[in-house]
């Protein structure tokens, strides 16, 4: 600890690798689609339509992408909210991967809104319509980017030595940092709320009055999930030693709060009288996919050796991110029927196209910033 | 492991009272979590601690009156749209190949649908031979789709921006493009399914019907209930045409009656005279309108239940926002929850900062 300064460091190496001229180039072809797209109106580059106005656009960029962000939020929370210091190394790596996921959200919403010049209106006081339960999750979003920016600053700080300001923000850090952690408990319970007033259009596997509840859920649990994905991806592919001590702590309350979200959707499931859907009932096989992929996550963290080996560790993680993803796309997209019909939609490869392009500019930027600023926790050789 | 880290868990570790805090907090959120889940869920939904009260109409709220027994199917009212509220021709897609127009050669306005150029439309109903009108068996019938106008507008309740309002007055519930973001919100949440969005112009409108609120200024009647020759589109105030649509669901097969035309009162347009006819098929006792989702200020009543002409039935009595905003002012009530939680958080990230030398 002596050695404050040179905690973290960059990775170095080469930029210009396979995998980033990969995401480069994914990148390159979402430009071009996006060009379409701004010249010609949202259907030159995507299926949306009025039966179903949001597709994967919102759904998957913004809607995943944001609890994909959530890594800075659990991570701070443990860190200095509930002060288990052992995290200290995840914070900045989590950070990081925050501020892309929740930016490159923020940049999916430019894609996806229709009137796109206009979007300035959600911050003006004048054009603010306090019932919608989008203006709070917009400007929650929006102030939780610029805390982002905040939090993360002490990295650039710290490689371009600024140390004058660098130790005033230190100073003011615990404002951001309480923040960082009010304000994605917000948003993320309300993208749960959001879905409230689609009412009966929403199949009943998945409307109900806890949908807040279940979105703070598995933005926490995919939050911790994609901490531990990271984590051994970064240690297979930069060649550093594995975290996992830290990791086990970490599998232990995934599997918590999995084990909470279980539970609680069938009790909603039970009390709301609607437990017979889940037998064959529209739409059921994507409910038993969600708990499937749920459950044999959790339970591979159930024995306590499995916590402590990174490959059960990696398999677990995964298995619960997928299934994060797959309940938020059941709420967004796969349980919606529009009112009248009949309508279709499958989004269109230049559309999934645009979304892979939003997930590529996110790991191409990754890369770039783990390898030229102070991110990544300092390894020393002698135990490398 | 490396010798920060170790160093690390050293320091915090010493605080095992903190993994005691961490465990019981977890279980402290369950057990409120599950007893949020039984308390909000297993109330009845009249009696939902969350609901808001639900909205009432304006006492003047202006609406129509659609009876599908007596539409003949013109759609002079579909045209009368179009030309009074400027909008473009919608070619229906097994009509694209001879009648995608170009250059001054004409084209037939043929739309299927409520579309960004289409806020008003006429839809068919048929089963089987399609014999009678106004039969569920063996018949057919029509159905107009426009904008209900919502005692409780979704849509309204979504907006981020304010672009889609509801008059105070009139109850009209309107759209301002200048404000729009496009997020299309207000599409998604409809439950009837009315506002649109162009999604072939870059720099496409969310388009609904706003009950001719420019013709009303004028007194003159909108566009629809103007042309409409046999009164199957009345206009008049809300309480108005519940009082003729219960009148009208209450007559006999084989009586004698009378359906004025225009403005039931008279005035918007005009007076015109009505007409006396013979009722032929039964009317279904259901006013669709008068409650669903706490009731809209366009209603209508016809022959064949309303399932059958593609409108959503087995909805709730109370709007969506209800349940929806409720959940979100009791959540953000002052303010006063978010502001103690950014309290707590704030001195707790205050004081274990302090322990962290970095960061």
């Amino acid at each position: 600890m002596s050695s404050q300064a040179h905690e973290h460091q960059p990775l170095g190496g080469r930029v210009l690798t396979l995998p980033f001229l990969i995401c480069a180039a994914l990148v390159a072809v979402a430009g071009v689609i996006l060009f379409q797209r701004y010249t010609q109106g949202l259907a030159a580059a995507s299926n949306l339509n009025d039966g179903y106005p949001w597709g994967i656009w919102v759904a998957i960029d913004v809607v995943i992408g944001s609890a994909f962000g959530c890594a800075g939020y659990v991570i701070a929370l443990l860190c200095y909210i509930l002060n288990r210091g052992e995290y200290h190394p995840l914070v900045r790596p989590a950070v990081l991967a925050s501020l892309f996921g929740y930016g490159l959200a923020g940049l999916a919403v430019l894609v996806d809104l229709g009137r796109y010049w206009n979007f300035y209106h959600m911050m003006l006081p004048w054009y603010a319509q306090p019932n919608s339960v989008m203006l709070e999750v917009g400007l929650c979003v929006a102030t939780y980017t610029l805390v982002l920016v905040v939090e993360f600053a002490p990295a650039f700080l710290e490689r371009f030595g600024i140390e004058g300001l660098r130790a005033k923000l230190n100073r003011v850090l615990w404002v951001f940092i309480a923040l960082g952690v009010l304000l994605p408990t917000m948003h993320q319970s309300s993208l749960g709320t959001m879905m409230v007033i689609v009412g009966h259009k929403l199949s009943p596997l998945w409307q109900s009055q806890m949908l807040p509840v279940f979105f703070l859920l598995t933005a926490i649990l995919m939050g911790f999930a994609i901490v531990v994905w990271e984590s051994v991806m970064a240690s297979l592919n930069f060649r550093r030693p594995m975290e996992t001590p830290v990791l086990s702590k970490l599998a232990g309350l995934m599997l918590v709060v999995a084990s909470l979200f279980v539970v609680l959707r069938f009790v909603d499931l039970i009390v709301r009288g609607q437990i017979g859907q889940i037998f064959g009932g529209p739409q059921s096989g994507w409910f038993v996919a969600e708990m499937v992929l749920m459950i044999s996550g959790l339970a591979l963290l159930i024995p306590k050796a499995n916590r402590n080996r990174s490959r059960a560790l990696f398999l677990s993680a995964s298995l619960l991110l997928a299934a994060g993803i797959l309940y938020r796309l059941n709420v967004y997209l796969i349980g919606f029927t529009p009112a009248v019909g009949p309508w279709h939609y499958f989004p269109s490869v230049k559309e999934i196209m645009v979304t892979v392009g939003v997930f590529a500019l996110e790991i191409a930027l990754y890369l770039l910033f783990v390898k030229k600023l102070p991110v990544m926790h300092a390894v020393h050789p002698e135990h490398g | 492991m490396s010798k920060n880290m170790m160093s690390k868990n050293k320091t915090s570790g010493a605080s095992v009272s903190r993994r005691g805090f961490l465990r019981n907090a977890v279980k402290g959120s369950a057990a409120a979590a599950a007893a949020a889940c039984t308390t909000v869920v297993a109330a009845p939904p009249e009696a939902n601690a969350l609901q808001r009260p639900p909205k009432p109409l304006p006492p003047d709220a202006v609406g129509l009156l659609y009876d599908s027994t007596l539409c003949i199917g013109c759609k002079a009212c579909v045209t009368a749209c179009k030309e009074v509220n400027h909008m473009p021709p919608d070619v229906g897609a097994a009509q694209q190949g001879w009648n995608a127009g170009g250059g001054d050669k004409p084209i037939y306005d043929s739309p299927v649908e409520l579309s960004a150029k289409t806020l008003n439309v006429i839809k068919a109903y048929s089963h089987g031979t399609g014999a009678t009108k106004d039969a569920a068996e063996n018949g057919f019938a029509f159905i107009k789709r426009q904008c209900l106008h919502c005692a409780d507008p979704s849509c309204v309740s979504v907006c981020p921006v304010s672009a889609m309002t509801k008059d105070a007055k009139t109850g009209i519930v309107n759209h301002d493009p200048s404000a729009c973001i496009g997020c299309r919100y207000c599409v998604l949440s409809c439950p009837f399914g009315v506002p649109k969005y162009d999604y072939n112009d870059a720099f496409g409108e969310i388009k609904k019907c706003q009950l001719c609120k420019q013709q009303l200024a004028k007194n003159e009647l909108p566009g629809c209930a103007d042309v409409c020759p046999t009164g199957a589109t009345l206009f008049g105030r809300t309480e108005d045409l519940k009082a003729e649509a219960k009148r009208r669901t209450a007559l006999k097969v084989g009586e004698y009656t009378h359906y004025p035309r225009g403005d039931i009162a008279g005035k918007v347009g005009g007076p015109r005279s009505g007409h006396e006819k013979l009722v032929e098929a039964a009317y279904q006792t259901h006013i669709y309108g008068e409650k669903e989702l706490g009731g809209t200020q366009c209603l209508a009543v016809s022959a064949v239940p309303f399932d059958k002409l593609n409108l959503p039935t087995n909805v709730p009595e109370n709007g969506y926002p209800t349940l929806s905003e409720g959940i979100q002012h009791t959540l953000y009530a002052g303010m006063i929850a978010p502001a103690t939680v950014f309290a707590g958080l704030a001195y707790l990230a205050h004081r274990n900062t302090k322990n962290h030398t970095d960061e």
